[in-house]
């Protein structure tokens, strides 16, 4: 990736600009946060049913409620990235010609199956949908999650969509990561439940 | 032969096409370039090992720069 400097990043100065450091580190607190519901709803659970075990359909519940919200975040990671469809006119059509001499032979056919755009980077492997990004780290274990669009782009077919968010991620990976907003981190296996079944060879392609 | 290009609603339209031999055709695509940039638009040359730069000055040597609108968190 090129050095330089994402101008929507450098018009933020106030947000600390992401790095590899400080993904591994966002990763860990979010771990922390999941483990923290975890206990927070399991612990009473487990500790009702050894006091009363007739009580365990209410500790069920309890417990049901905290996985219910570990799903929940896992869920709004997998939908804020936003598949492309097929092309349906003649501005769609030239705006997926576009995205398609962007991408190697291997991404177009991707995309073609997923809907997503796959840009190998220093901080991971990048799948680039409509309205957001899902950063595969280093061993495939851990995932990002990214809201980011184009600023006014209402009017744009989805496939320059995507093609605006794949250059902005090629001028400046650290920064496009900074622009955007982070809805999700945790594991692979939580987000690929998640996501549409069209999407998941993506998933599964990033992480190789 | 290198190209300028925009992504707009209609996909991409292509506003300059120039050759480093040819200083007209060149001197009217950095008129189009300085247009779309007063108009807010960003600029992004795609270099030869699939990465991108950002741009301010239309490069001469570039294969295709392709102008697009701000991108902001979600």
């Amino acid at each position: 990736m090129e050095a330089s400097v994402l101008a929507e990043a450098a018009a933020m100065p106030w947000r600390r600009r992401a790095s590899d450091r400080s993904l591994t580190r966002e990763g860990r607190i979010w771990t922390l946060w999941s483990v923290g519901v975890v206990v927070t709803f399991g612990l009473p659970a487990g500790l009702l049913i050894s006091i009363e075990p007739l009580a365990a359909p209410v500790s069920a519940i309890f417990l049901g409620h905290g996985l219910a919200v570990l799903h929940l975040q896992a869920r709004r990671g997998a939908r804020g990235v936003k598949p492309i469809g097929n092309a349906t006119d003649d501005a769609e059509r030239t705006a997926l010609g576009l995205l398609g001499d962007l991408l190697s032979h291997e991404g177009r056919a991707l995309l073609a199956e997923t809907g997503l755009a796959l840009e190998r980077g220093m901080l991971g492997a990048w799948l680039v949908g409509r309205e957001g990004a899902i950063l595969v780290r280093a061993g495939g274990h851990r995932v990002h999650c990214f809201c980011v669009r184009v600023g006014e782009g209402a009017d744009l077919p989805p496939a320059d969509r995507v093609a605006h968010l794949l250059l902005a991620l090629r001028e400046d990976e650290e920064g496009f990561a900074t622009v955007a907003n982070r809805n999700f981190s945790g594991a692979t296996w939580r987000l690929r439940h998640q996501l549409a079944k069209r999407a998941r060879p993506a998933l599964d392609r990033a992480r190789a | 032969m290198s190209k300028l290009i925009r992504l707009d609603r209609t996909g991409h339209t292509e506003l300059a096409k120039w050759t480093a031999d040819d200083v007209a055709s060149y001197e009217a695509a950095i008129e189009a370039f300085r247009r779309e940039l007063d108009d807010g638009m960003l600029a992004s040359a795609t270099l030869n090992d699939g990465s991108a730069e950002v741009v301010r000055e239309l490069p001469l040597d570039a294969d295709l720069v392709v102008l697009r609108r701000p991108i902001a968190g979600g």
